[in-house]
């Protein structure tokens, strides 16, 4: 099957061609630089999306989360139901986990930013 | 009124203004002060949750809070002062700055130099002359997307979005996780001027359909939006009779692009260019006022946040050595003109003494496939570049070298053209 994707490695989006059967690469071009390569090579076989979205915290602005990684794109609607329905406790730090291995994929959901009730408030 | 008297005043804290004030410190210039309108350091960023900031910079993909925060700590470390809550009034072309505050109440400041770094905003409804009834359910992305995000207050549930700029195409996303259902995002070019990439991860992934060459020609709703008619536009951009799709949604949002937020340079008596609708500058990042500098949106609106911190940081620099008294000549050595297919390169002037690149910015006017970038001094072709694709979603960034132009004493034309 003839598929074609377009290169999200970096802004120049180049188009790459490929020839996919049964999850296996037969032939690829369009690509102009290695880590194109592999970024192809991972979408047209097993790609992957890292999330970021929200958790609600009652009396707060919402936390912004990212999943450390990429998760199996075919598991975003489950892990984004996990990850709404977490619940956390203030403060939050940037970078802290607040749901290890969502969904069964390894990947750790971490705070994006910090929440103690004021986020630089302070003046100088 | 007392007023205040200060080495270097800077004007917002989003990525631009705390980019230009972390190397002025750096640089020895100590008396610096940020003004920030918001609560919060970090500007615009803080409310970009997704990923896709730093990859230049930091080398690692942040999102918006992120990215912002590492600004915002490296302004802490320095011991940078900062005000924020605080909105400036006027800037007047001898640099006195007028800001107010609930805190200060109105305040007046005397800087040797100012750093304009405002950002941009959206352009609103009215400037689009959308059609139809003034129903409530119709939001710019931007706002939407503070409202979420911030807020956490969803605007609707069945969702259009007009325009296909970054931020509406980061929205479809965004409202999808939401629970939201994004019935399609409609642009009347017949490309794209967000990103391959948001293209691909935010309406590619959920299956959202892009309607190019396509505009909302009809709104409906009495005091809540009830629905959109969408129709085709023809290669004179006006649509097509027969062609219109129903749509029944609660929330149209507009993405249809930004514009530098730029009142205030206009009273400091700063000169706009027609094509950025931002300052005219040169490669140092000074404009005609002496001492004002501009960098970030306000200057031109960037696709890449390090861009903005790469450039911001240059006038930082530029800043506190005109505040030191060893600011570069600013005679003027060239001046830089939009060829064909290239729209609002930045700098528009070269002055001094070149020894150095000088780093040129622009937008293609259009979608070209297996294109040339030419450059030209005096009309002379100096330097070519091919490239597969240049569209008007993504930022162009070409060097001057110093052995190019000429150093004769006199000014030069610098151009440059996009040829197929
Ligand atoms: C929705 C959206 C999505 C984006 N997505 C991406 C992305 O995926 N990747 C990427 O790299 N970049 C992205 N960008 C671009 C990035 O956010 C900007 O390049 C960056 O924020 C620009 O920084 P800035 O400091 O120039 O402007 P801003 O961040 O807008 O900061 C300007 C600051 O000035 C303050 N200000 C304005 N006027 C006054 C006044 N009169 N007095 C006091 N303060 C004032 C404002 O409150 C604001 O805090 C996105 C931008 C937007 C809007
Ligand atoms: S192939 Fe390389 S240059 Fe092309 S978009 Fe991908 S990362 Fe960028």
């Amino acid at each position: 099957m003839k598929r074609e994707i377009t290169c999200i490695g970096c802004p120049m989006g180049c188009l790459i061609s490929a020839e996919v059967e049964n999850g296996s690469i037969l032939s690829m071009s369009g690509y102009t630089c290695p880590r194109g390569e592999i970024y192809a090579k991972q979408e047209l076989t097993t790609p992957e999306r890292a999330i970021t979205t929200l958790i609600r915290c009652a009396g707060a602005t919402p936390l912004s989360v990212k999943t450390a990684s990429g998760v199996p794109k075919a598991k975003i609607p489950e892990c984004l139901a996990a990850i709404h329905a977490a619940k956390v406790t203030l403060p939050v730090k940037e970078g802290q986990v607040v749901l290890h291995n969502v969904c069964g994929t390894g990947v750790d959901v971490v705070a994006t930013r910090d929440i103690s009730g004021s986020w630089l408030m302070v003046s100088g | 009124m007392m007023e205040r008297q200060l080495d270097l005043l800077i004007v917002g804290g989003g990525p631009a203004g705390l980019a230009a004030a972390i190397p002025a410190h750096d640089a020895g210039c100590r008396d610096i002060l940020i003004l920030e309108r918001e609560q919060h350091l970090g500007g615009i960023l803080r409310q970009c949750i997704h990923s896709g900031f730093g990859l230049h910079i930091f080398k690692e993909e942040l999102t918006g809070p992120e990215y912002a925060q590492r600004y915002v700590q490296m302004t802490l470390e320095r011991n940078i002062p900062y005000q924020c809550d605080t909105m400036v009034l006027d800037i007047a072309p001898d640099r006195t700055v007028t800001a107010t505050s609930p805190v200060h109440g109105v305040q007046v400041f005397r800087p040797k130099a100012v750093v304009l770094a405002m950002g941009c905003r959206e352009r609103p409804r009215g400037a689009l002359g959308t059609p139809g009834t003034r129903c409530s359910g119709i939001y710019c992305a931007g706002t939407a997307q503070r409202l979420v995000n911030l807020e956490g207050f969803m605007p609707g549930k069945r969702i259009v979005i007009l325009g296909s700029g970054d931020i509406g195409l980061i929205m479809a996303r965004r409202m999808t996780f939401e629970g939201a259902k994004v019935l399609a995002v409609v642009e009347l070019m017949p490309y794209s001027s967000g990103l391959k990439r948001n293209i691909v991860q935010c309406l590619d992934d959920y299956g959202i359909p892009l309607l190019l060459s396509h505009t909302v020609t009809d709104i409906r709703g009495r005091e809540r939006l009830e629905g959109v008619t969408v129709s085709k536009v023809g290669p004179d951009r006006k649509p097509i009779p027969g062609t219109e799709i129903q749509y029944d949604c609660d929330t149209l949002l507009l993405s249809c692009g930004l514009i530098p937020e730029n009142e205030l340079s206009k009273t400091a008596g700063v000169t706009l260019d027609r094509a950025t609708a931002g300052p005219v500058v040169d490669q140092h990042l000074c404009t005609n006022v002496s001492g004002v500098f501009a960098c970030g949106n306000v200057l031109h609106v960037h696709d890449l946040v390090d861009n903005v911190s790469e450039e911001a940081e240059e006038a930082g620099k530029q800043a506190a050595a005109y505040v030191a008294g060893t600011a570069s000549d600013v005679r003027l050595v060239a001046e830089v003109e939009d060829g064909e297919g290239v729209r609002g390169l930045v700098p528009r002037r070269i002055t001094g003494t070149v020894t150095a690149p000088v780093k040129l910015m622009f937008r293609p006017a259009n979608v070209y496939k297996d294109a040339q970038l030419e450059t030209l001094v005096d009309g002379e072709v100096v330097a070519t570049r091919k490239a597969r694709i240049f569209t008007p979603g993504e930022m162009v960034t070409a060097l001057l070298l110093p052995k190019f132009l000429p150093q004769d004493g006199k000014c030069h034309k610098v151009s440059m053209r996009i040829v197929q």
